[in-house]
């Protein structure tokens, strides 16, 4: 783990109006963690994160986005052990977004866990500290003979006791506790952390409360839809605005031209931006959102498309594919030892080629926000997870200072990481502005299926290299993704966004003599980041191989993968982030990644049950996000090759800490699902440049009844400071489920979704 | 148009063209948005409502069809948040993102009275149309097991007033 010691970090506590006080911690935070362009690290100004009222009320700030991994209960969590509040009197409050006062107001990356963990127990820390002083010093006790716990400081040889509410105030003529000086707690002494504690906002959900930014309701607002063009880029040429507006309940038709908006920047170059911003369209605005969609359907616009983007299409992209991988591929991206001369050597050699598509990340609550625009200024409510992006972006089309808008953060039916791009913010922002009234706009699910930014598709011509003992002496890949082939050539860069494989993607290290060459291809849809981004594709392939060979070399799964994780690594190349997709984690520890191997191995009895024919098990492991995942599925392939996966162990090692184990789980469960949704059935395509799918039913996700029924759950604690597992628990069981089904059957399932290999759910 | 309907209870007039979802009708026109919009096809059944008691989508239901059908929404489903699946559900602690949750709960209590002791198959087959994008499949099963088994004189009481 970086150490923390480096930044700079203030603590600060200040009156609060009305009674009360409010603590607040500055602590720079990690470059790393910031990523993706994030805002710049704010000046040093101590924020509030806790406030403790007269009346003993203790509240806490959340201050990340939520949406549905759990942080706007898990960070008060960590504040109130360490300070010993009362759990159950403890009120949380969402922060707005500012980064002046709040470093990385962000959900992506599994992020939140690492970075928050040493911070938020200091607040909490710092807070029972000056707590006890005061409370010594009003009664002449020693400090130490002085105990806190929910909410109450005593004094038990004297019999005293006193509540934050009426101590607190003392705090304020108490010098600042040094950070470094702050004792934290054992694990031992938690009583908060380790305890499954019950998302805040779930009796809000169960009755149905207006909890998420689709449920936000402004005085004199009105809805909108905004129709975009299917081809990405496409200018409006001309659209029968004055019959629309015509119709039933509409106030308002507007094309929107980007390069007529005021700051925006132009798209040029082949690959196209991540976060874009404004796009060119037509808006109608409404009494109702119905109002607004039904007339859509009347919409008549002439577009003038951009080419050769509007000639693309999926069946392209695979034949462009097998061209790439015949000719000379266009940058070698890592070679260690020599590969070529070991594959000569080398007793067996395997190919294989593998596939996987693009698919979208289709959140339940389609994308949607609410602006008001007045007077120059911009109130907007959102459920970004990364709200900076958007308040930039927004700023840019509305012509107006970033200071000049309040972003308000609602909590978001669903990420996945679809809200990291902030389209329908900026389109929101800026059909207020066009209409003058607080405007709620709403995407249809079309909308949001046909104008994503989805994973990106891909293609890797893999061969290995096995010994006369069986061991993998050899791998090489030629990995064929998207980009611009001028700018890949020469910088290695201009790869579309989550298309690029690291230099140290595993097994790099692990095999002696190891190529991994790239080639790219042009692209005219926009990808992102989803839920463990390239390592949601990389692990069903890489996986899957490791596999193929284990079986080629006559060995156990389980053992060829341990001999790999056994072989003395070479040391990680300085500077170079290990395992993509952890932002900048360190490289991947074989001890760590053997400990989750050997325990699901061993809670899946691998290896030792006898199961009926058309039965078996499969395993997979991955890093990612710094978390370390090693799954076993047990899976049921009957002839008409429908399946039933019958249980998945799971073992997981993210650090010393499960801090909320009821959300841990869930969020694993949750994963193994996710991941077995995109593993059957899930593909978007292209043809003329236009995304084919439109709904659930042509992206279909798991259901109940296709879901495992049991999913066994196994944390191996270890001293390493808490991580993020929201990410990296996924990856591994698409290639455990696919070497379960090679097990059961023999066939090899090198493509995804599986449905196009005839499979499909028992 | 205007058309009456009897909504948690209470009896509303609404002005609405008649292919208006009653999805639409609830959120925008009734101000209750607990009923939720996922996919306006009848696939995710997020927006599941009751019509005497039985799960029924309201994306797919305009407003002109329901005519004297009483309507429950999650609002309504209890008086106080007490109804046997609503607990259940924090008990259990089903949700990550929430949002299809308050259709999962309307197609649950569907569920429980008609079946109130329902096995495995019966609550697959009952909640296979509800998607949950979080994948918290498991959890609304045990949630409802556990709904089940709480003391039958929680369950159906009746709603005389919906709170918003």
């Amino acid at each position: 783990m970086k150490q923390l010691v480096d930044r700079r970090s203030f603590l600060k506590v200040t009156a609060a109006a009305g009674g009360g006080v409010m603590i607040g911690l500055y602590m720079e935070p990690d470059a790393d963690a910031q990523g993706r362009g994030g805002p710049p690290p704010p000046p040093p100004d101590p924020h509030t994160y806790v406030k403790i009222a007269p009346d003993g009320t203790v509240t806490i700030m959340a201050k990340n986005p939520e949406v549905g991994q759990g942080i706007r209960t898990l960070l008060p969590m960590i504040i109130a052990d360490e300070m010993d509040a009362d759990w159950a009197k403890v009120k949380i409050e969402q922060a707005d977004f500012d980064d002046k006062k709040y470093a990385g107001q962000i959900a992506g990356g599994s992020t939140a866990t690492p970075t928050n963990w040493t911070p938020m127990r200091q607040v909490g820390a710092a807070a029972r500290v000056m707590l006890v002083t005061a409370a010594a010093q009003q009664w002449s006790v020693p400090e130490a003979e002085i105990t806190t716990a929910a909410n109450v400081v005593s004094h038990k040889a004297s019999n005293k006791t006193i509540g934050y509410g009426e101590i607190a105030p003392k705090m304020l003529a108490l010098p600042m506790p040094a950070l470094n000086t702050l004792k934290l707690k054992e694990p031992s002494q938690y009583t908060i952390i380790g305890k499954s504690q019950m998302q805040r906002d779930l009796p809000l959900i169960v009755t149905g409360k207006p909890l998420f930014t689709i449920d936000l309701v402004v005085p004199d607002m009105k809805f909108a839809i905004f129709e975009k063009p299917g081809v990405f880029g496409s200018k409006v040429v001309s659209a029968n605005v004055d019959e629309i507006k015509a119709l039933p309940g509409i106030r308002g038709v507007y094309i929107v031209d980007r390069d007529k908006a005021a700051q925006v920047p132009k798209i040029d170059g082949k690959v196209l931006p991540g976060d874009p911003g404004l796009e060119n369209g037509v808006a109608i605005v409404a009494d109702s959102w119905w109002f607004a969609q039904a007339a859509r359907k009347k919409l008549q616009i002439k577009w003038d498309e951009p080419s050769p983007r509007n000639t693309e299409s999926s069946i392209g992209y695979a034949q462009n594919a097998e061209a790439l991988n015949k000719a000379t591929p266009q940058r070698s991206v890592r070679k260690d030892g020599d590969p070529d001369g070991a594959m000569g050597k080398a007793a067996k050699t395997w190919e294989a080629a593998y596939s996987y598509p693009f698919i979208s990340h289709a959140p339940l609550e389609p994308q949607n926000c609410t602006a008001h625009f007045k007077d120059g200024k911009c109130e907007i409510w959102s459920s970004s997870q990364i709200p900076g992006n958007g308040r930039r972006l927004s700023a840019e089309a509305l012509g107006i200072q970033q200071t000049d808008i309040t972003l308000h953060m609602v909590r978001g039916g669903g990420g996945f990481g679809r809200r990291l791009t902030n389209d329908y913010m900026v389109e929101a922002a800026y059909i207020a502005k066009l209409h003058g009234t607080p405007v709620k706009l709403v995407w249809a699910r079309e909308d949001d299926m046909q104008h994503d930014y989805y994973r990106p598709g891909g293609f890797q011509f893999l061969k290995g290299g096995i010994d006369a003992q069986g061991n993998l002496v050899a791998w090489t890949n030629h990995f064929i993704t998207y980009g611009d082939k001028e700018q890949f050539e020469k910088t290695g860069g201009g790869v579309t966004s989550a298309g690029a494989m690291g230099a140290t993607e595993f097994p790099q290290r692990f095999v002696p003599n190891y190529h991994l060459q790239s080639s790219v291809q042009e692209l005219g849809i926009r990808t992102g980041s989803l839920r463990a981004p390239s390592s949601n594709a990389f692990a069903f392939v890489i996986q899957s191989f490791i596999d193929e060979l284990a079986h080629a070399a006559g060995k156990d799964p389980v053992e060829f993968r341990m001999a790999m994780l056994n072989t003395p690594p070479p040391p990680a190349p300085a500077g170079v982030a290990g395992g993509r997709g952890g932002f900048a984690a360190p490289g991947m520890n074989a001890d760590r990644m053997k400990g989750v191997l050997k325990l699901v191995a061993e809670k899946s009895d691998w290896g030792k049950k006898k199961l009926p024919k058309g039965t078996a098990m499969g395993v997979a492991f991955h890093f990612s996000h710094q978390g370390y995942f090693a799954e076993v599925a047990e899976v049921k392939v009957d002839s008409q090759k429908k399946i039933k996966v019958n249980k998945v162990w799971v073992a997981a090692d993210v650090g010393r800490q499960i801090i909320n184990p009821s959300a841990a789980d869930n969020m694993v469960q949750g994963a193994i699902v996710d991941g077995l949704s995109e593993m059957m059935d899930q593909e978007i395509t292209t043809d003329k440049g236009r995304v084919v799918q439109t709904n659930y039913h042509q992206h279909k996700m798991v259901r109940m009844a296709q879901a495992p029924p049991e999913i066994e759950i196994h944390y191996l604690l270890s001293d390493n400071n808490p991580t993020g597992l929201g990410e990296p628990s996924m990856p591994p069981i698409l290639p455990a489920v696919a070497n379960a089904i090679f097990s059961a059957t023999g066939t090899r399932v090198r493509s995804l979704p599986m449905a196009k290999s005839g499979f499909s759910w028992a | 148009m205007a058309y009456t309907l009897n909504v948690n209870g209470q009896s509303t007039t609404v002005d609405a063209p008649p292919d208006m979802p009653l999805l639409w009708v609830l959120r925008d026109l009734m101000n209750l948005r607990g009923t939720k919009y996922g996919c306006g096809i009848g696939q995710c059944a997020a927006c599941t409502v009751q019509l005497n008691g039985k799960a029924a989508r309201s994306c797919q239901t305009p407003v002109s069809q329901v005519k004297d059908q009483k309507v429950t929404t999650i609002e309504g489903l209890s008086l106080d948040g007490t109804h046997p699946v609503q607990l259940a559900w924090q008990e259990v602690d089903v949700a990550q993102c929430g949002y299809c949750q308050a259709g999962q709960i309307m197609a649950a209590a569907a569920l429980l009275s008609r079946k109130p002791n329902p096995t495995d198959a019966d609550i697959d087959s009952a909640m296979n149309g509800n998607l949950c994008r979080c994948g918290t499949y498991l959890r609304i099963r045990k949630a409802i097991h556990t709904a089940a088994s709480m003391p039958k004189n929680l369950s159906a009481k009746p709603v005389q007033k919906a709170s918003k």
